[in-house]
Order: C-alpha cells, then structure tokens, then sequence
C-alpha cells in the first residue's frame, strides 16, 4: 500500500513517521487521534473552516480553496471566470483577459450572430471597458454589453438601417449603465463616481462595417495584405489627448506624453452629461480584419501600423488565434490593464475586390459620420482655439480617400482624390 | 471568411457559460446571513478600503453586525408585561449587586437611591425571569430570596423582592469580589440559563480587597455571565469598575446624583431583558502568515477585545460579544497579511459570528459571515482613499484615548498637555458630530475655537463632571450618513 502523505481530514501534508496529522489531530487511519481533540473542538473547528478539502489553491498547492473562490489555507483569490475569457463564431472571436496588474477583469464583450430580414448573415462584437474610478465598473461593462448587443440583434432583426442600429444601441448601453446607479444596490463605494464604462462595437454583413463607439475603446482596420493597403485606426478617442490634438492645441505626441492623456472625456454611466454616439460605416475593398479592442491592448502598440504588426497575417481565416496572439502581446508587454479585443473578418464584397484590382494603390474607405451635436470640451479653455474648426471636422487619419462603389454609394462629401492618394501614414512615436 | 448562415445568438448571451456565475455585486461589502426562526437574524456589513498599495500589508475593516428581530420580544416594546408563555423555561437570569458598604449613608440619600434604584430595576424584570437581589459589603448577602438560589419573578416575587430591599443597610466594608463570586455561585444553580447579566452598584473603590484577589476573580467568573457597572457619586474608581465591565463585556457608566439611580436601573434592566441570545462570539479568520493587530468594538463605545482570542481551529480565533437582542455594533478589525505583489487579491479575514456548541453538545452556529478582502493596486488614488468608516472609528477612538490622557495629564498638573489633548478632543467631538462628548467636554474646557480645537480649561471644574467626561469617554457616534 503506498504511504499516504496528506491527512485524511484536513490534507495537511504529513511526515511518512506522524501517526496522527499536526494541525488537526486526525489519525493517518482516519480516525481520532486517542484524547486529541474533543468533539466539540472538532465540530467547531468545522464550522470555522467552511471547506477543509477543495480545489487545490493556485497560489499555495493547498487543497483547500472554499466555495467562494478564497484559499483557506492562504487566504489567496482563485482565478475566476471572467479573469479570461473567449468567445468565437462563425466570423467572428473574441478574447479578454484580466492582464496583470488588475486584481479583476473590469471589460466585458460578446460576439453575436443573426441573420438579416433579407436573409443575409450578419455579425455583432460589443466590446465596453469599465471605469476603474467608477463603482462596480466590472457591473457596468457587463451590463452595456449585454444591453447593446440584445439592441443590436433586435434592430438588425427588425431591418433598421445599421449606423441607425448602432446609435440605438448605444442609446440602450448608456441607459442601462445609469440605470445602475438607481438599481437600488447604492453606491459600494460611496467615495467615487457612479458606475460606468468605455464603448466600442461592431456590425459586419454583405463586407460592410459598422462600428460605434464612447470612450477611448478603439477600432482598428487591418488588411491581409499590409504591403498594399494599410492598417488605420478608426476610431477617434474621447479623450483629453484627442481633443487637445483635434482642437490643434498639441501635437499628438505632446498630447498623449501628457499624464492627462487618457483622462476620458465621453462615458456611458449616470453621470455622464450627455452621451455623443459616434458611429462610422465603410466597406473595405480589400480583405482583412476589423479589431475592436481597449486600451489594455492598444496602450502597447498605439498606431495602426504598430499593432498591425502583432495581428496573425491568417486573422482572417483563424479570428480567434488572432485575438488570443493579440491578448497574449499585452499581457506579455506588461498587462498593465484588462485586455479585451474582438476580430471581425472581413471579406469585400466582390465587386469591390474588382475594382481594387484596377487600381491597386488605392486605400481602404471609411466614410466618417460626425454627429451633429458637438461634444462637451475637455474642460474650461481647452477648446479655446479649435471651436471654429469644429463644424468642419477633418478626420485625423491621412489615409482616407473616399471610393465609392456598388455596395456602398459615394457620399456627397468628402470629394475623393484621385489615386494614388495620400502618402502612407508616418508611425506614431512609441506611447508611454 | 463571410460570417456564414448561424443560428441566431448561440454564443455571448447573458446565460453563455463563459460569463461568471456569481455576480461580482458589492464587492466592498459582502454580506450573509443564517438565522434560526427563534434567534435574532445577524447581518454582516465590512466596510472597507480593500485596495493596498505594493509593499504595504496593513488591512483595516469595519464591522457592522446588527441583529433583529428574533427571540421573545420580536422587536416589540421590552417591559414587566412581555411574560414567557407558561411552562417555558426561563429566558434569562439576573443578580442585582447593590453596594451597602458604610460610606452608603454619606449622604443618606445614597443608599434610599440604591433601594429605589433596585425596586424599579425589579419591577422592570419580565415574568418568569429568574433573579435575586444581593447586598455587597465586604462580603456578599443575598437577601432576595435569601436560600442562595433565585428567584422566578412574578407579581408576587417582585413585592417580597422589593420588600425585602427594607434589609439594604449601610454598614461595613467593601470587596467587590465577594459580590462577583457570589453572583457566579447564583447563575451556576440555574445553569440552564444561556443569558445571564449581573448589575453591580458601588459607591467607593475596593477598600477591604486586593487589586489582584479582584482581577483574580474577575478572571474566574469572565464568560459565565455580563455586568454592567455604575458608579454613584464620585468617589469610586473609573479603571476599577471598568476593568469589570470590561472583562464582563458589559459598560460602566456614573450615577453624579443618586436620584438618577432609578431610571439608570430601570433601563439597565430593561436592555437586560431585551437579550435574546448569549455567548455569540465574533470569529476571525486570517489566511497563512498573517496576524490579527488589534479587534476592537468601536460602537456603541470603545472596547478592546484583542487580548479576548481564543482559538477557535486552524488560523482562527474568537473574540466574545456577550449576548444581543436587536441592536447593532461596529467593530474594527485590523489585520497585518504578508505582501502581495500588483494586481494580487487575498482574502484577509473572513469574518463570522457564531454561537457556542449547546450545553451538552451540539454544534456550534455560524450566525452570518462577511469578507474582508485585500487588493494591491498601482492606483495610489484608489491605496491612499480612507474608508471613510475606518476614518471615522479611528478617530472616535483617538476621541476617547486623548479625554482620558488629557484628563490624566491634568490631576498630573500638567496643564498644557491635558490642553492640547482635550483640545483635540473637542476638534474630533465637533467633526464627527459627537454631540454627547462634546457637551461633556464643554463642562470641562472652554471651547474657543472647535474646528482648530482651541480651548481653555475651565476654573473649579466639578470631580462629577470630569469623572462623566472620563466615564463615558469611549460612547462614540455612527458614521453620519
């Protein structure tokens, strides 16, 4: 019979010579050591420890972690199931991961797919980011999530046009969010703000995109074939950095070196003063794939040209070792935050692909929709200098020429220059 | 790849298996509860900063527990009316330890007090309680019912009680443990009863005792039943009876005017009758190297329990509450947990309160639990935020340290450092909405300025009111909401 090195009782480790464990007396046999621990002592020191066998702790080898996930022995958090997680579709996958100096996962994601009245497929990835100064940010991520994309599934169902989609969506995420702060739980933390979350998400159908999105979540375009066409960020951060650039009172590398610079400026939660949707429709004529993604992952590779360096040059056909790579890159970096990213593969419709072949040089095409109402300013003076140009909104990004084609109709404005367009994008310098 | 024909939303709903099970709702104040259908419902609230800095290894937590509505009086009106239903075994016992030393007489409204005091203090005793009222000199009498048992009270044994009060004369010594041991001998003939709760008057120190023979059966008779102490006059010493009420997890307050003695009495007895379970004990919890720095309640009043542990299995210990009825305390509990590095969770304590096994076996409670939990962060905004609980006990508990050192510094003759700490008193006291403490304090110093803390000691301040302002110095407020 092979010599037993746990305690029956307890699992303490024991010495191949103890006859009876050190810390609870039990017998190597099972039974009571003779006068060593009275009934009572045994019972209450039960109740004391609600689980003396369990799962065996991550952090000591313990076999004892409770039902509600603390190592009994150390005192330890065990993983838990939010710390990582993914999901993938036909057509889409998502990863988040905890990273590595966060005790919890504050993002939230999920990745749909439905079919349009028409029958067509189509594909929806929500990806929020909880405000850690915020209360319950983990809550409020979670809930706008779960909010944008039953919205989403609903008005795609319905046949609602998609950018109208989106803007509802939102609209839905951010009520849910402030309805939070009156669920009746109260603050937990009476010291910080009311819950609340970063937005980003997206739509793919036929080979269009759209995406929407509040905060400084980001969505990125990434083609195949890098050499060809190149990788953009679509989206614009509402944050103090973006603002000081767009109003032209920083150069983006003074504005994101500053320790405001990811101050955000736009948020879903009940203290927001007023959500401004922004949502962006284009059909790429290349392939490729959309990621959308937080700050966890893009705070190491801010450019689109710098992250499109760590996305698998098979994302299209394989979207979730895609965005696993992606995950395991930040974590890697540092894991200074929660890391979440969806990836949208992204077929053009063949037509498109047509059309790019008569004119190889010519970039990808988003079409930016502005909303109407302007945003609140960063803070007092900060827009001093850039309201003028405010009406007149120039996309920061230099690639955007406008082609149009037959799945998507040429906008009135911007005009499109002629090809070759503009010249590639110079790299961002390297963020902090 | 197109996104081919799918079902609709087979993956990323709300029931998708990825997502957590357990809702992450709260986690600041984790809460649970178990109640039996004739035990009070105890709830556990921490409040706390779980987030540390790296290296630091210090987690403070404050301790809501409230219990409602169990036991006999469900939360209605406590009085002489609430009788147990006939047959049922008495709920609760109590001694009523009257000092009939000679200095009684001195003045004589002293002792007629006391002899009202105990009659009202009887006549707020429930039926079927059982009681006995001894006279306490430099020996212990029980004079009701006088055959070293107790009584069960009923209309007919709460008059001969009071008639026999008749017998409460003024004459001899004092030795406050012949009184304790007494009351102990009396408990142990109905040791049935879980709630036992002794009421202990003296008007002087313990003349005809050593401190030690006290502090040795003080040390016997800790945990077979709870006291409260009042002091009539002043002329007896705070530490002592303290010490008592303290080990007997019960509060010592002064009676300045006998002719306060009855309603005192009355409400004493009332709160003892509101009991409606014993011997809870709070149970702490500490994971693998880490300690317990200090468990103190820190309202109703200030009570350090550190040195109370016992242990209670591996890395836990309890720390003894006494009995409850529907009431509510705090406690803070500070616990040193070895560092973790950034982004690391622990659980620091886990906090429960559980009863003892029954007498004659059984297994002991577990009444309700809560978490106290550490979280080390690179987020100095989120390491340096103050629970605003902690802060606010912290500093109930400097109130009460600073008016007895400054009190102490001042019969030293030591003026400026009796200012200066009863100074800050006042500042804290006007802060934190002490109202009780400050008008105490106010009869001692002269307030010129609360908020700096300003003040001046008054002239011919009375022994009665330095002796309340240094008795009731531990009473601290709630957080204000």
């Amino acid at each position: 019979m092979p010599q037993q090195t746990e305690c029956p009782s307890c699992a303490e480790s024991m010495d191949p010579d103890d006859a009876f464990c050190n810390r609870c007396g039990a017998a190597r046999d099972g039974g009571s050591a003779p006068g060593a621990m009275p009934a009572s002592w045994a019972a209450a020191h039960a109740e004391a420890v609600p689980a003396q066998r369990g799962p065996v702790c991550v952090h000591c080898g313990q076999p004892s972690v409770a039902p509600d996930g603390y190592c009994e022995a150390c005192g330890g958090a065990q993983p838990r199931p939010r710390d990582h997680m993914e999901k993938a579709l036909a057509g889409v996958a998502g990863v988040s991961d905890r990273g590595v100096r966060h005790h919890r996962n504050e993002d939230s994601f999920t990745v749909a797919a439905t079919s349009l009245p028409g029958g067509e497929p189509v594909v929806v990835a929500v990806v929020c980011d909880g405000v850690s100064s915020s209360d319950r940010p983990d809550e409020a991520s979670e809930t706008a999530v779960d909010a944008a994309s039953e919205s989403l599934l609903t008005s795609l169902e319905a046949g609602r046009d998609h950018e109208d989609a989106m803007r509802r969506a939102i609209a839905d995420a951010a009520k849910a969010v402030a309805d939070l702060a009156a669920d009746g739980t109260g603050p937990t933390r009476p010291e910080v703000n009311a819950p609340a979350c970063t937005y980003v998400s997206a739509i793919a159908a036929g080979g269009r995109v759209t995406i929407g999105w509040v905060g400084d979540t980001r969505a990125y375009w990434i083609p195949d074939d890098r050499a060809a066409a190149e990788p953009f960020r679509l989206t614009q951060d509402d944050s103090w950095a973006a603002r000081m650039v767009e109003a032209g009172l920083m150069g983006e590398a003074e504005a994101y070196a500053d320790p405001r610079a990811h101050a955000i400026t736009g948020w879903l939660g009940a203290d927001a003063d007023e959500v401004v949707p922004h949502t962006l429709e284009f059909t790429p004529h290349v392939p490729g794939v959309l990621l959308i993604c937080t700050d966890g992952l893009w705070n190491y590779a801010e450019a689109a040209t710098d992250l499109a360096y760590f996305v698998r040059p098979d994302a299209r056909a394989e979207p979730l070792a895609a965005a696993q790579t992606l995950v395991k890159f930040a974590v890697a970096a540092g894991g200074h935050d929660n890391i979440t990213v969806a990836v949208l593969p992204i077929d053009p419709p063949p037509v498109a692909i047509e059309e790019v072949e008569q004119t190889p040089t010519a970039l990808d095409l988003p079409i930016i929709s502005r909303p109407a109402a302007p945003a609140a300013p960063a803070g007092p003076g900060a827009r001093a200098e850039g309201d003028e140009d405010d009406e007149d909104y120039e996309p920061t990004l230099p690639d955007l020429p406008v082609i149009g084609s037959p799945a998507a109709p040429l906008p009135p404005a911007p005009p499109a220059p002629a090809a070759p367009p503009v010249p590639p994008r110079p790299p961002h310098p390297p963020t902090a | 790849m197109a996104p081919g024909p799918v079902d609709r939303r087979p993956a990323g709903r709300p029931t998708d298996p990825i997502t957590p099970t357990t809702h992450p709702t709260g986690a600041d104040r984790p809460m649970a509860t178990l109640a039996k259908p004739n035990l009070p419902k105890f709830d556990v609230e921490i409040f706390q900063n779980e987030c540390l800095a790296e290296g630091a290894r210090e987690v403070n937590a404050i301790v809501t527990v409230t219990a409602t509505g169990g036991g006999t009086s469900g939360g209605r009106p406590l009085g002489r009316f609430d009788a147990v239903p006939p047959g049922a075994d008495a709920a609760a016992a109590v001694v009523i330890l009257v000092d009939c030393s000679g200095s009684m007489d001195y003045p004589k409204t002293k002792i007629n007090g006391a002899r009202e005091a105990t009659a009202a203090a009887i006549d707020a005793v429930r039926d079927g309680t059982a009681f006995a009222v001894v006279a306490g000199t430099h020996e212990a009498r029980d004079i009701y019912p006088g055959d070293g048992t107790l009584a069960i009270a009923s209309a007919a044994t709460r008059d001969q009680a009071k008639e026999s009060l008749r017998r409460l004369t003024a004459a001899g010594g004092t030795a406050m443990g012949t009184w304790l041991t007494k009351a102990d001998q009396l408990f142990l003939t109905r040791r049935e009863i879980a709630i036992r709760h002794a009421i202990l008057l003296t008007d002087g120190n313990n003349e005809h005792e050593s401190a030690e023979d006290l502090a040795r059966t003080v040390e016997r008779v800790t945990g077979h039943f709870t006291a409260d102490c009042r002091g009539v006059g002043t002329d007896w010493r705070i530490d002592e009876l303290r010490k008592i009420s303290s080990a007997l997890l019960g509060t010592t307050d002064i009676v300045a005017e006998p002719s306060g003695l009855a309603e005192d009495f009355r409400s004493m007895m009332a709160g003892a009758m509101g009991k409606q379970v014993a011997d809870v004990a709070l149970r702490i919890w500490t994971p693998a190297n880490a300690t317990v720095k200090f468990v103190k309640q820190v309202a109703p009043s200030v009570e350090d329990l550190t040195a109370r542990r016992t242990e209670a299995g591996p890395r836990a210990g309890d720390y003894p509450t006494g009995s409850w009825g529907d009431e509510s305390r705090d406690y803070h509990v500070c616990v040193e947990v070895p560092a973790a590095s950034i982004g690391n969770e622990m659980l620091a304590a886990r906090i429960s309160l559980v009863l003892p096994p029954q007498v004659g076996g059984g297994t002991p409670e577990v009444l309700s639990q809560g978490l106290v939990k550490a979280v080390w962060t690179d987020d100095l905004a989120a390491s340096t935020r103050i629970s605003p609980q902690v802060a606010h006990y912290t500093g109930q508990a400097v109130l009460a340290s600073s008016i007895q050192e400054g009190l102490e510094a001042h019969r030293a003759g030591d003026v400026d450092t009796a200012t200066a700490k009863l100074g800050a008193a006042v500042r804290i006291a006007h802060e934190t909405g002490n109202e009780g403490t400050y008008k105490l304090l106010q009869k001692v110093v002269d307030v010129v300025d609360p908020k700096e803390g300003t003040v001046r000691f008054r002239k011919n301040v009375s022994e009665a009111d330095s002796m309340t302002l240094e008795t009731r110095s531990t009473k601290t407020v709630r957080v204000k909401k």
